[in-house]
């Protein structure tokens, strides 16, 4: 058997040079006259060990990284392919600590099978969700997903299956299934690294909410900013629909169900579901009133599911291992697993699936082992940009949705960005507002108007003019801006304002007082 | 009627890319980007066209083309680099990445070096955030940007 090497394709590890990677081990092949297939998979999301590459030995897999191109010529003089020793080996991939701790349920083959050989998918337990699914009744299906506890991994926490439930009893004909792709949040990757990765099991998620309530078509709206993604789902679903998963007679069930993949244009706000809804009707991402809600109105008009990628792409194991396998991980009404996702000034950086219930300290200071440039943590912004900034005081918040609501921050989607003591926490508000500012829609007046005032007030206070008022202005604006905006965008701004002017008042001293204490 | 040439052949080539997508639901987005692909922009001349192939008032087409941060209303440069900005990236330093590249290339965000070389964008999330600081340079994507990576992105925009 020719030895078979796994090289990710994944954009993370393609930044940090897999594909130069890739290229010296293809020429080094040629050269010593060597036959072997080369894999590209997804990342198994330990970025730090990435380009992180993987060889089939007799003894399993074994794993060497991080690689530089430069290395490969060593690699192959220490017979890597037959699992060598090298400095850079890493042994039984799965027994790498950071690996070895989680729980993975969604992203199961995420950097294992080859993203787009459907035989690998269904080997590693692909399709039997869909293929279970395809013999019930669709409220059974809306049932069993109810009964997971699963709620939407986009961030607001809605339970999916309620939300199922609403567009099976539409009498409607024609339903839609929107998967909401726009992962614009800084600190997040779980949707790309699933799309690159393991696209089908979003393919099979959403093929599998289509039979639930009914709905015979769908939309991935992706964002632009990754175009790997959008790639590869184009590339899955073309598969997926000669393979019959997709079409008129999904897997012999009778039933139809087909999918396209749209790319947005560098909006965050269509990530707010109903401006994805207007960008996918082609018109401004304009952030619609509700009622009516989505299920009821949607997507032109009808009947629609619009979920995360991330609660799309936890249906399949979901209806392959029961509900109750599921929901038997995490907390409180926090249940199943979520895939954190550990960013910024982190030595640990990278994707970790597990259960809900890990303290914020937990997770920064155990798994992602402090910050990368070895300073002391100063805050960690949960959630994106619309997330709180929690200080080291409140590193016992276990990963829960209400435990993180009870200490004013929001889990949002698992986004976790860790700063160091260099952080300004006056700047990070001030971006904060400018951001809101550079990315309102404008139809609603606290979020088009507050932002931009918010920038304002906070640079006045910068200035040192009339310190106590502006602070005064910014908390009243930010209260206004949170009960009086349409969405999230201009609702959610003041958690990351306001937190770092709580926990960290210290930064929000005017400009001379600051120098003189330093 | 006279018309300039170099319109007509602009709208000849739009009038076709809508036809053939005009059969899809919610075509405007894929036809903006299909027009932005085949000229590196969206020109003026094109709004006309596609407002009249979807039953559109011209004020539509170009609410939405303005909407939009990707829709360019001028072709960019050689090269475009954007430089993500957002936290993930501030936290490990993405506002020294930008004021080099800045300094380097005598340009700031959305401007385009007066040869034409290189447009500079900032972006907000590459998805690439236990990679920070990252950019992407003509869709390929670039992590881990220190100061030496800086002068390689400057190398290559400049050759």
């Amino acid at each position: 058997m020719n030895p078979v090497i796994y090289i990710p394709g994944d954009s993370g590890a393609l930044a940090l040079g897999a594909d130069k990677v890739a290229a010296s081990i293809a020429a080094e092949l040629k050269q010593r006259g060597i036959e072997a297939g080369i894999v590209r998979n997804g990342s198994r999301g330990a970025y730090f060990l990435e380009p992180m590459v993987e060889v089939e030995t007799d003894a399993g897999r074994v794993a060497y990284g991080p690689v530089r191109a430069s290395q490969v010529k060593g690699l192959f003089d220490a017979g890597f392919l037959s699992g060598g020793v090298h400095e850079l080996a890493l042994g039984d991939p799965e027994k790498i600590p950071f690996i070895a701790r989680q729980t993975r349920l969604t992203f199961a083959r995420c950097g294992i099978t080859d993203p787009f050989s459907l035989e690998a998918y269904e080997r590693h337990g692909g399709l039997a969700g869909l293929r279970k699914a395809a013999s019930m009744a669709p409220a059974e299906i809306v049932a069993e997903v109810t009964e997971s506890g699963l709620r939407g991994r986009g961030g607001a926490g809605f339970p999916t299956g309620i939300k199922w439930k609403t567009v099976l009893d539409t009498g409607d004909v024609r339903k839609y299934i929107v998967c909401n792709a726009d992962e614009g949040d800084s600190g997040t990757f779980a949707d790309r690294m699933i799309m690159e990765g393991d696209p089908f099991v979003l393919v099979e998620g959403m093929a599998i909410a289509g039979l639930a309530t009914g709905a015979t078509k769908g939309f991935i709206y992706i964002r632009s900013e990754y175009p790997h993604a959008v790639a590869a789902m184009r590339r899955a679903v073309e598969i997926a629909r000669r393979a019959r998963v997709l079409g008129p007679d999904v897997l012999g069930s009778g039933r139809a169900f087909d999918m396209e993949v749209r790319v947005g244009a560098g909006a965050y706000v269509c990530g707010e579901e109903t401006a994805l809804l207007d960008s996918l009707e082609g018109k401004r991402g304009m952030v619609r009133a509700k009622p009516p809600l989505p299920a009821h109105k949607g997507l032109f008009g009808r009947p629609t599911v619009i979920n995360n990628v991330i609660s799309l792409a936890s249906v399949p194991i979901i209806l392959h291992k029961g509900a109750a396998y599921y929901k038997d991980f995490g907390m409180g009404r926090s249940r199943g697993t979520i895939p954190l996702q550990i960013a910024g000034n982190i030595r640990h950086g990278g994707l970790f699936e597990t259960a809900f219930g890990l303290t914020l300290g937990e997770i920064v200071d155990d798994i992602g082992g402090g910050t990368a440039t070895g300073r002391p943590v100063k805050a960690v912004q949960v959630g994106g940009p619309l997330g709180a900034y929690f200080p080291r005081d409140l590193f016992d918040t276990p990963f829960d949705y209400e435990a993180f609501a009870a200490k004013d921050g929001l889990i949002g989607h698992a986004g976790i960005v860790v700063f160091d003591d260099s952080a300004d926490m006056l700047k990070q508000a001030r971006f904060a507002m400018e951001f809101c500012a550079i990315e309102s829609c404008g139809k609603c007046t606290p979020c088009r108007i507050g932002s931009t005032r918010g920038v304002e007030v906070l640079d006045r206070l910068a200035a040192g003019i009339a310190p106590d008022s502006q602070i005064e202005l910014v908390t009243d604006l930010c209260n206004t801006m949170k009960l009086g905006s349409l969405c999230a965008l201009g609702g959610f701004t003041p958690y990351p304002v306001m937190s770092a002017l709580t926990h960290f008042p210290e930064d929000f001293k005017p400009a001379p007082v600051r120098e003189a204490a330093e | 009627m006279v018309v300039q040439g170099a319109g007509t052949e602009i709208e000849a080539q739009v009038a076709s890319i809508v036809d053939g997508m005009r059969g899809m639901e919610g075509p405007l987005l894929p036809i903006l980007h299909e027009v932005q692909e085949e000229f590196g922009y969206v020109p003026q001349e094109a709004l006309p066209v596609i407002a009249k192939g979807l039953n559109l008032s011209r004020a539509e087409v170009y609410g939405v083309v303005s909407f939009y941060h990707d829709y360019r209303k001028q072709p960019a440069g050689r090269h475009v680099l954007k430089v993500c900005q957002a936290e993930s990236c501030q936290s490990m330093g993405s506002d020294d990445v930008a004021s080099r590249l800045k300094q380097a290339l005598g340009i700031d965000f959305h401007q385009t070096t007066p040869d034409g070389r290189v447009t500079l964008e900032p972006v907000y999330c590459l998805g690439l955030c236990a990679c920070s600081p990252a950019a992407m340079l003509d869709g390929e994507v670039i992590g881990r940007i220190d100061a030496d990576k800086v002068d390689e992105i400057v190398a290559e925009v400049r050759a």
